[in-house]
């Protein structure tokens, strides 16, 4: 059995179900991001691991041990908030000795114990401060450090980054993950942002609407998307609608031209409509040298987004857009608006996402 | 039985006490003041109250001295709370300070002051004549209404963005006390009725001022009914509680209109 | 209604001369923007000069002078006959009694609406009776309490028919100093409710989760974290409850007449009739009010700025 083990667990409000049966075995050291839009139920999982909720139905095991019935001040579990919620009547150092604390441990292992934490998070100067005259980033290094004080089995994490500036998340969420790689410890990360996952996880747990979508490594998540809800949530993609010509040989009609899919199910009859998913990485300007074997399409651009170190275009191709980026190159310009172009990309970079 | 059920009937528990504490006070007076009539209930004593010209003039005299009272604390407070936000925020401690006095300042001990210091013999003799000593009575009373009044306006002022409507009246070329009269002033309404309904509620029955400076004021009338009469004073306690309850009644109305409209 | 008995700071009483430069008159204006803010509050400082501040330095100088003006510590002296100090005692008797019976009841009240998962109309309607109650004080509460809790009236002629029970025969009586206290806890309770439900409300719901996430007990949560984050607009409600009924005058005036002696009574049997025979007495007599609540307001203002450490 795994470290953490949360078997068909299932959540209902009143009427409102809000988990509808979440069952996953998480590794000891493993590092898990539940992601999804709002109101997909990855808070409430959460909560549940915490014990701030209980579970309808099910059970979840820490370490073997069922902890289902247990207070959440049993379950020797740590958990980071989304607004960094420091005890503001406490210094730093006071902060991070709570749990400790509560739990009567003696002065001097209290005292060793909050400096090696603050030392951990690299704020040891802070240690008399109190919260409101600490930064934003600093409030939720503080808030990780008293989380992991007391040693717990298990980490969870609730947002923690969505109310920092992007700069100082960028760099917190590397802190972290580089924290939870030496410290081992078995973290649950929630977000909504699936940059923040991708970066972070060992592995992803999509939810949608109270249910799992997909399970799997950022790199499966983000190139093989089992749903067309991951596929669209994880990533850019552009989704075009087509026409089936040959299922078999998986020929399929974009507006003029026809293409070749790679991957994905196809369970149209000829003639019938479907829709495939690109990611704009794989797309390429093809300056009329396409590689044999490659899907072309032609188009003219219909918009030019300068991001820095990459140019995404926006090609129209009859009634679908297709999205492609390039890296920029300074010697050369940007194509101009309405210019005719053509895209071209391999048939394994075709996902068929619904073909009936 | 968990500890939120535990918690639950405690708090019912806590919350009935309270009510009984609060409401057979109220239950009893209003018995009582139906006692007039030896063998029956009867309105008899608010009948009494109610013809009795004494009471008419000095509730006429206290609702005009709340008036007053009023509108000189909406002159004082909301030129003085919209200047301390645009201007002179360095103020505000010393301004909330002036504001919070009368909350820990005995009412006896100022209107002693005023006895001592504007005596007739004094130089500026306000209670050498009844004009000038009602006047000296609505001033006291603002002193008892200014931690109301005030904390009301700048909340409301807080909620508005001052600044950027004197700016926009600035730029449509609006002098200083059209902006106050014409935007600022609008704006805050809500703030000031609140404030102006709870004067009113305090000022109404208010007896130590009045009484001291002799006026025929509302108060002093209770306590002369009260010293000499048996059912009318109940009466009296719960028409002052139905006004009390008015005045609060409006304040919840006029803000959750203003909640409304913004909706 | 915020209470947040605030700080002192030494800053000039007067608006004082308008300062000098004047950065480019605004167009429209006239004159510069300061001189109408300056004007603006000018009204205000002075009216609390003439009707706030120089009454009660009046009446601190008066206690310090005989009855020719001369400077004296005499009447301070004369403060200290069986009479006027017992006046004092029960004055502070009384206030002390009712803050803290009413702040801890008005507190208790305000969590049980706030966090004893009572329905969710208790509230509003706890609210305004709340604000109704805190301000049925003076006359019209003596006249409920008499016709309650008098001798004939409603709860214990109940108690003698019904019950068989004399309350009068246990020692009761409105007329002191419990009976005071029961009837200030009228408007003391209410008055807590409305001050201490927004601080409750502020309690964030993060801070107990993460309290009992770190392993605490509630008690531990409320000994460490939520008490101490309360501690002081709580001690602000219960200061401004001792005041409120430290100079509070007409309730005790209708129940009791003059048969209670509290000092506020005595102060207004002095103003109206010399009582005391002494002009000058009287002014030491507000005086020594004046220092009571003004030592009051200064422990306040002391132990909140140790326990508000952690504020802006």
């Amino acid at each position: 059995m795994a470290f953490l083990q949360i078997s068909d667990v299932r959540k209902q409000f009143a009427q409102n179900v809000v988990v509808k049966g979440f069952d996953l075995g998480i590794e000891q050291g493993e590092f898990i991001s539940l992601l999804g839009p709002s109101g997909c139920g990855k808070t409430t999982v959460l909560r549940m691991v915490a014990g701030f909720e209980d579970p309808t139905a099910g059970r979840i095991i820490i370490d073997g041990k069922d902890v289902t019935p247990l207070r959440p001040n049993q379950r020797n579990v740590g958990m980071v908030f989304q607004a960094y919620a420091l005890f503001p009547n406490m210094t730093v150092a006071d902060n991070v000795a709570f749990g400790l604390k509560v739990a009567k441990r003696p002065d001097a292992e209290i005292k060793a114990r909050v400096a090696e934490m603050l030392e951990m998070i690299k704020l040891p100067h802070l240690a008399d401060r109190y919260p409101y005259q600490c930064s934003g980033g600093q409030q939720q290094r503080v808030a990780l450090a008293r989380a992991l004080a007391h040693k717990p089995k298990v980490l969870l994490l609730d947002e923690p980054l969505s109310a920092l500036d992007a700069k100082i998340r960028v760099s917190l969420r590397e802190e972290i993950r580089a924290l939870q790689r030496e410290l081992g410890i078995t973290t649950i990360f929630v977000t909504h942002d699936q940059e923040e996952a991708l970066s972070m996880s060992d592995r992803i747990v999509v939810m949608n609407e109270g249910r799992v979508d997909q399970v799997g490594s950022p790199f499966e998540i983000y190139n093989n998307p089992a749903t067309k809800f991951v596929a669209s949530f994880v990533g850019t993609l552009s989704i075009l609608k087509g026409k089936v010509l040959d299922p078999s040989a998986r020929r399929i009609q974009i507006g003029q031209h026809e293409i070749v899919a790679g991957r994905g199910a196809i369970n149209a009859r000829p003639g019938e409509e479907c829709t495939i998913a690109l990611r704009p990485e794989a797309a390429k300007l093809a300056n009329g040298q396409a590689l044999n074997g490659h899907n072309k399409v032609g188009g003219t651009i219909e918009d030019v987004h300068f991001l820095g170190s990459v140019v995404r275009i926006k090609v129209r191709v009859q009634d679908n857009a297709i999205a492609l980026d390039t890296f920029n190159d300074p010697s050369a310009v940007p194509p101009e608006r309405g210019a005719p172009v053509t895209v071209s990309f391999t048939p394994a970079d075709v996902l068929v996402l619904e073909g009936a | 039985m968990n500890p939120a059920q535990q918690s639950k009937i405690g708090a019912w528990i806590a919350f009935i006490l309270g009510a009984l504490y609060f409401i057979v006070p109220l239950i009893g007076t209003f018995e009582f003041s139906l006692r007039l009539k030896r063998d029956e209930y009867s309105f008899e004593a608010y009948r009494v109250v109610l013809t009795d010209p004494n009471f008419l003039s000095s509730f006429g005299y206290s609702t005009l001295m709340a008036l007053i009272t009023i509108v000189i604390g909406v002159v004082l407070v909301v030129p003085t709370a919209y200047w301390i936000q645009l201007r002179l925020p360095k103020l505000r401690p010393l301004v909330e300070f002036i504001t919070l006095l009368p909350l820990v300042m005995p009412a006896i001990i100022i209107v002693f002051g005023y006895l001592r210091l504007y005596n007739s013999s004094s130089w500026i003799p306000l209670t050498a004549n009844a004009r000038s000593t009602d006047l000296l009575l609505a001033f006291s009373y603002v002193t008892l209404a200014l931690p109301y009044m005030y904390r009301a306006v700048e909340t409301g002022m807080r909620a508005i963005d001052v600044r950027t409507l004197t700016e926009a009246g600035e730029i449509l070329g609006a002098g200083m006390p059209t902006i106050l009269m014409k935007v600022i002033f609008p704006n805050v309404r809500v703030a000031i009725l609140s404030g102006a309904f709870l004067t009113f509620a305090i000022v109404i029955g208010e007896f130590t001022m009045a009484s001291l400076l002799n006026r025929p004021a509302f108060g002093p009338y209770l306590q002369l009914i009260g010293a000499n009469r048996a059912y009318e004073p109940s009466a009296l306690a719960i028409i002052a509680f139905l006004v009390t309850w008015a005045c609060m009644g409006l304040i919840n109305v006029v803000g959750s209109a203003k909640q409304t409209k913004r909706a | 209604m915020t209470v947040t008995v605030d700080t002192t700071p030494p800053l000039p009483a007067e608006p004082g001369p308008i300062p000098e430069p004047f950065p480019a008159a605004r167009k429209g204006f006239g004159i510069g923007e300061k001189a109408w803010a300056w004007i603006g509050v000018a009204p205000f400082f002075i009216f609390a000069l003439m009707f706030l501040l120089i009454p009660t330095v009046y009446l601190v100088i008066g206690a310090f002078q005989d009855a020719d003006g001369n400077f004296t510590l005499q009447n301070l002296g004369d403060l200290f006959t069986p009479n006027i100090l017992a006046a004092y005692w029960i004055s502070i008797k009384v206030s002390v009694a009712s803050a803290l019976l009413g702040a801890l009841i008005g507190f208790f009240l305000a969590y049980a609406v706030v966090m004893g998962g009572l329905p969710a109309w208790l509230r509003p309607t706890l609210m305004t009776f709340s604000g109704v109650a805190s301000n049925f004080a003076g006359l019209p509460l003596a006249f409920a309490f008499l016709a309650t809790l008098g001798r004939t009236g409603l709860v214990t002629v109940l108690l003698r028919e019904v019950f068989g029970f004399n309350l009068y025969s246990t020692g009761f009586n409105l007329l002191s100093f419990w009976g005071l206290t029961l009837t200030y806890l009228y408007f003391q309770i209410p008055l807590m409710v409305l001050i201490v439900t927004p601080a409750l409300d502020g309690l964030k719901k993060e801070w107990r989760e993460a309290s009992e996430i770190l392993g605490a007990s509630t008690r531990q949560y409320w000994r460490m974290v939520a008490l101490p984050i309360l501690f002081p607009s709580v001690l602000g409600a219960t200061l401004l409850l001792f005041a409120n009924s430290f100079g509070a005058i007409a309730t005790a005036y209708a129940l009791t007449g003059s048969s209670l002696n509290i000092v506020t009574i005595l102060l207004y049997a002095q103003i109206r009739g010399d009582v005391l025979h002494n002009q000058n007495l009287g002014y030491a007599l507000a005086l020594g009010m004046i220092l009571i609540t003004g030592l009051s307001n200064g422990t306040y203002i002391w132990l909140r700025a140790r326990a508000e450490r952690w504020m802006r």
